[in-house]
């Protein structure tokens, strides 16, 4: 799988991190480095494998249905950039 | 050429858990805005998920009543995404292997049934709400909302036409709340649609490229936006066009779809496994309990109801839309030990029509079963007409009492005895020699005349059956 500069610069969009005509060239670098290890390791035969989520033999744990958080708006608001009637404000957006 | 319009829907259920899909905080509707959203919710940097036992059970509880396969092992994962309301930058969802898979529900489109297949149903969670008013030109965010528990119902695009989709869509919304797992609120979003339409040149059995409508909150809403949307690309078609497949937006003061031309490239979504959050993994025992506690689901009621009480499909249909209804249905005629048509009447007749008038659930009803039971009674053993029976339902909608109180306060009793009526009918035929002359002629519509004056003159209390039976006698001279 090869890698194209346009690639990096759509998951960099994607992601929305900036990122100038020298870092995309760079990352195009790194990134294709990190797949063509990937590409080595999809090389073994897998098959009839059950793919591992964990290192151990866990799974999810489940809460009851209670609710035990307080209100704590006021503190988590006071470091937010703009605050209106409880509400955070951002920059618009607007369908 | 003819047409062929094809739906499919997701449909997303809030569920009625107490705290939310991966936190405790409260999912209680109406509070101060974020005064419900806790760390975990606004995505502080390093909190973690905790998954709600509650979610899980009811999206079982939901696969089971779909007879659908409930995965032993399903996964969380991430749909990534930038919006205000979501601030993790990702939505936890199901992927590749979601909690149900398959299933299918019975419709009812007139007489007729349809089985719709189901695709899937996967846990995920809801997002904030952004509030567009002006904010000195900004945009808040209310994150009470965020994290709430969906379940996110989708069907195979098997519904032909806006009426067998709003169908679907209304047998969902009776199952979820027979089930108890959602309150099926659609003003306050509990239960929203959105629509897969694509049309075909009718007899093919290609699937013609769809759009998808979002922002559907009412049936109403769905059934317009389908029409709507069928019709637009219809048009396209037949002029030469083609339909690029995108997401509208449905507005229902114009009554049109638009395209949402901003979320182009957001569809890429990026799945990838949450490494928050480990397999979930649901036991034999667990679906078994849960299967234990399933109530009669709509379909088996209606059959039911059609098989024991001898009533139509339609009228089966009607009092087993929601659990409610079925139940105070069933209440009436336990208690009235019988007679299940003439209860179904009134609980679709006159109840119905004053809820649906003053704006109620039947929950609210101020004339309970037992009361209503009371009322029907002494339509029963002949105490007083049909058509009195609703003067005395009024009375007691209105709080004046017990239907034999107000009967006996307003002598309403009915008049059966049959020397009384004689005498009536006599006067009646007396007073009017030339209407009995016209009838004995052979002008048998005046037969009604009759009735009319015997009604009147007895405020409508005389038993219609005696008095029929009577005046034939009489008139026949």
């Amino acid at each position: 799988m090869s890698l194209t500069l346009e690639d990096v610069r759509r998951i960099a969009h994607l992601a929305r991190i900036a990122v100038d005509e020298n870092e995309a060239a760079d990352y195009l670098r790194q990134l294709s480095g990190i797949f063509s290890l990937i590409e080595e390791m999809q090389s073994v035969d897998t098959t009839g494998i059950e793919p591992m989520s964990h290192a151990q033999d866990v799974w999810l744990r489940l809460r009851e249905d209670e609710v035990t958080e307080p209100d704590r708006h006021e503190s988590f608001q006071s470091v937010a950039p703009q605050v209106e009637a409880g509400l955070y404000l951002v920059p618009k957006v607007m369908e | 050429m003819q047409w062929e319009v094809v739906v499919g829907l997701e449909v997303h259920a809030q569920l009625s858990t107490r705290s939310k899909m991966f936190s405790a905080a409260s999912t209680a509707y109406g509070a101060a805005p974020n005064t419900q959203a806790c760390a975990v919710d606004i995505a502080l940097p390093g909190v973690l998920p905790v998954a709600n036992r509650g979610a899980v059970e009811r999206a079982i509880k939901f696969g089971l009543a779909v007879g659908g396969a409930i995965n032993r092992r399903s996964v969380f994962a991430r749909k990534n995404y930038f919006y205000p309301d979501l601030p993790k930058g990702y939505q936890i969802s199901q992927y590749e292997i979601p909690v149900v898979s398959r299933g299918s529900v019975v419709i009812q489109v007139g007489e007729r049934e349809k089985t719709i297949r189901l695709t899937r149903a996967h846990l995920e969670e809801d997002a904030g709400k952004s509030l567009h008013e002006d904010f000195h030109g900004m945009t808040g965010i209310d994150l009470n909302r965020a994290g709430t528990p969906l379940l996110e119902i989708v069907s195979e695009p098997e519904m032909r036409g806006s009426a067998e989709a709003v169908a679907y869509a209304k047998a969902l919304h009776s199952l979820v709340r027979y089930l108890d797992i959602c309150d099926g609120n659609m003003q306050e979003g509990s239960f929203r649609c959105d629509a897969n339409v694509s049309v075909r040149p009718l007899g093919s059995d290609q699937l013609g490229t769809r759009c998808e409508i979002k922002n559907l909150n009412s049936f109403r809403f769905l059934e317009r936006a389908i029409e709507f949307e069928a019709a637009r690309q219809i048009a396209v078609l037949e002029d030469g066009g083609v339909i690029r497949q995108e997401t509208r937006l449905y507005d229902s003061d114009k009554d049109e779809t638009r395209s949402m031309r901003s979320k182009e490239e957001a569809h890429d979504y990026r799945y990838f496994p949450d490494p928050d959050l480990l397999p979930l993994q649901i036991s034999d025992a667990w679906v078994a309990e849960v299967y234990a506690t399933l109530p009669e689901l709509p379909q088996a009621k209606r059959e039911r109801f059609v098989a024991e009480f001898g009533l139509s499909a339609y009228d089966a249909g009607v009092l087993t839309a929601s659990r409610e209804m079925a139940d105070y249905f069933e209440a009436v005629v336990k208690a009235l030990g019988g007679e299940p048509k003439l209860c179904a009447n009134w609980v679709m007749g006159d109840l119905s029509g004053i809820l649906n008038k003053e704006g109620l659930a039947i929950g609210e009803s101020r004339i309970g079963s037992a009361r209503l039971a009371g009322l029907l009674r002494r339509i029963v053993d002949g105490t007083i007409s049909g058509k009195i029976a609703k003067e005395v339902f009024e009375a007691m909608w209105g709080g004046v009492g017990e239907a034999d109180a107000i009967i006996d306060a307003k002598g309403l009793r009915q008049i059966s005895d049959a020397s009384e009526i004689e005498n009536i009918l006599d006067q009646i035929i007396a007073a009017n020699p030339s209407q009995v002359a016209e009838y004995r002629a052979g002008k048998d519509k005046l037969f009604g005349f009759f009735v009319g004056q015997a009604m009147k003159a007895t405020k409508g209390k005389a038993n219609p059956a005696q008095v029929n039976e009577i005046l034939k006698r009489k008139l026949a001279g």
